[in-house]
């Protein structure tokens, strides 16, 4: 996660600015820069700068979303139904933008603002399923900016965000592992406020099926429940069931000749595993405490 | 010879209150002062004896005779009461003197003593009661998996010999095991806690309910929405209502995260993908779990269709499915085949692999 953002949390509405804006309209346009701004200028893709966009991703708890270019914003095409859902549509439009220019007292700029961001979030989710958006998403798994799974055999596997709903304000964002195929809470409680709506129910899956070649193997190593050396044996009934039920996935695969992406040569040892674990680290647990 | 001063803190008690210990027991001293309970420690950890003395907080006389004499008075009892070897006496006072670098192994030693004490100490019967108190407390905090709805977890190690892995969390409600969150816990070694621990705790306390939270506590609105949806699409389990106990579970406490209603299954624009596809679901199988639980019963389905060699064993050693007395007896064959008995009931000769009521007096 980046922290990259804490430093400039509040400069949209520094005062300096507020200032030059109003004395000259439409600063950000003509690309004038100062103070933080720099350091910006080097990350965006558009000719001038993205000032809010930037502001956006960079702060603190935003680090799921990727920035949306400029052309994608400023055709209304991709935006369409999306101004019965925002309120004050235009100005938070504008506030996206960068082009702004609406002199209001403090409470309507908030008002404004929380609207922008929902805005962001609304067109964040039709973006990543776009070419762009989903090479830039893409980068940014590749660098687990998702965070990793939790599940231990799932050996770190990097995470996609994504929603339950595609409708806001029902839940909010969930982590997909593509390992185990299942749906993780975020560490963090400043990730696990952001609207789920904001990825969408599709994204992590269109994804893998544009580059199918990011899907992990699937490994089909488990934990099993055991006291002192012996399996648990409800667990391992249930377990036992569950392998039935993944062979039955298996032929049903084979037999429509399609490769399953199960991790290979672990069927052979797990079979043998069932018995000679039993002498092996099985009775660890037992010997040890002799 | 009263045991630790008011004023200075406990080694014990200090371990535990240091960052990242959260997830650890206070062992009581008696505990550790039962030789019978540091069979074997003592050629696991070097500078057993030192370490051993640190934990305790004393230091020993200059002669080692009493070595022989302790080991003569060795009882098996768990629990000596509140007498103390005659050896010790306090010493923390004492202890700056010894040199730095010696304190520093002897120290860290005591940590890895302590822990496998820990491990031995949390599957005792006061040991294992002090970790239920802190699962009630949430101290090992929430499964991470959605669908589990923030059950609670407790610690695990993959491993009974320390060295190996951190400690990590198992949730009963998926029966799988996760990394800590946060990550000084990266720093414990799991083998503190041990393999045993996790499922011990759920057979000795099987009144817990594990899945209440799963089904009386949607977190949100949305999840709220999800269950009714698939209640009503799945018609969750065909179990028989009056089965009380399968494999020696209660059917509401087996894995109650998992089967139809809480996999994911992955949508496109709402339309499901096909497992045919190269992106298609293939994990589904680790969250299932049959929607009629006596269909676990592997003895008793063994047995349906028999081998024809096979010496077919008494029907009291294939009750792994225990069934409510009185209650309507589902018209299924399958369990009307099964021979009633009630939970605990004394008859003597009750199968040996019957493990239901184990728990009733812990």
């Amino acid at each position: 996660m980046s922290d990259a953002g804490q430093g400039v949390a509040a400069s949209p509405r520094d005062p300096v600015r507020e200032k030059v804006r109003e004395l000259v309209p439409g600063i950000e346009r003509l690309s004038l820069t100062y103070g933080a701004m720099d350091d910006f200028n080097s990350e965006t893709d558009s000719d001038y700068t993205s000032y809010w966009r930037d502001w956006f991703i960079s702060s603190r708890g935003n680090e799921y979303f990727c920035e949306i270019d400029e052309e994608y914003l400023t055709d209304r095409f991709n935006l369409t139904g999306l101004n019965t859902e925002v309120q004050y549509y235009q100005y938070a439009l504008d506030l996206v933008t960068d082009v702004f220019d609406f002199d209001c007292d403090d409470d309507m700029r908030e008002q404004i603002e929380k609207s922008a961001r929902h805005l962001y979030g609304l067109v964040h989710a039709r973006y990543i399923v776009t070419t762009r958006g989903l090479a830039k998403m893409l980068e940014k798994f590749k660098k687990s900016d998702f965070g990793k799974c939790p599940r231990v055999m799932c050996d770190s596997q990097p995470l996609l965000p994504m929603g339950q709903s595609d409708m806001a304000n029902s839940s909010p964002v969930k982590l997909y592992c593509a390992r185990c195929e299942d749906l993780y809470n975020p560490k963090s409680s400043r990730h696990a406020i952001i609207d789920g709506a904001y990825f969408g129910t599709s994204f992590h899956n269109i994804l893998f099926q544009v580059y199918p070649i990011m899907l992990p193997p699937k490994t089909q190593r488990r934990y099993e429940p055991r006291v002192f050396g012996f399996k648990v044996h409800s667990a391992a009934a249930l377990a036992r069931w569950q392998a039935d039920e993944r062979e039955k996935l298996k032929d049903r695969l084979r037999g429509a000749r399609i490769e399953s992406g199960f991790e290979e040569d672990e069927a052979e040892a797990e079979e043998e595993d069932d018995d000679e674990e039993m002498e092996g680290d099985g009775f660890e647990g037992a010997t040890v405490q002799q | 010879m009263s045991s630790s001063s008011q004023v200075t803190e406990s080694w014990i008690s200090s371990f535990c209150g240091l960052l990242g210990h959260e997830y650890f027991a206070e062992v009581s001293e008696d505990f550790i002062e039962d030789d019978f309970n540091l069979t074997g420690l003592q050629s696991q950890v070097p500078m057993y004896k030192e370490a051993l003395e640190m934990i305790l907080d004393v230091e020993p006389e200059d002669d080692d005779d009493e070595e022989e004499e302790e080991e003569e008075d060795e009882e098996d009892d768990e629990i000596l009461g509140d007498e103390r070897p005659t050896a010790y006496r306090r010493a923390s006072d004492r202890r700056h003197l010894r040199i730095a670098s010696d304190l520093s192994v002897i120290e860290s030693s005591a940590e890895l003593l302590y822990g496998l004490i820990h491990q031995r100490y949390i599957t005792s019967r006061p040991g294992i009661q002090q970790m239920a108190e802190k699962y009630e407390l949430q101290h090992f905090g929430t499964c991470p998996r959605v669908h589990c709805n923030s059950t609670k977890v407790l610690p695990v190690g993959l491993k009974d010999s320390p060295g190996h892995e951190t400690v990590k969390l198992f949730c009963p409600s998926c029966l799988d095991v996760y990394t800590p969150p946060n990550s000084r816990f990266q720093t414990v070694d799991g083998a503190f806690f041990g393999t045993t621990f996790p499922s011990l705790f759920f057979m000795t306390f099987t009144d817990l309910d594990i899945g209440s939270g799963i089904r009386n506590n949607p977190s949100s609105t949305a999840q709220a929405l999800l269950q009714i949806q698939t209640e009503t699409t799945k018609g969750t389990s065909t179990t028989p209502a009056n089965v009380t106990s399968i494999n020696g579970v209660a059917p509401h406490n087996l894995a109650p995260g998992i089967g139809a209603g809480n996999i994911y299954g992955p949508r496109i624009y709402g339309f499901r993908v096909s497992e045919r596809a190269k992106s298609g679901p293939r994990m589904k199988w680790l969250r299932m779990k049959p929607a009629d639980v006596t269909e676990l019963d592997e003895t008793r389905r063994y047995w349906e269709n028999p081998p024809d060699d096979a010496d077919r064993p008494h029907d009291d050693d294939l009750n792994m499915v225990d069934v409510a007395e009185g209650k309507s007896v589902d018209s299924r064959k399958k369990i009307s085949a099964r021979r009633k008995r009630t939970n605990g009931s004394g008859n003597g000769g009750g199968s040996p692999m019957d493990t239901n009521g184990v728990g009733a007096a812990g």
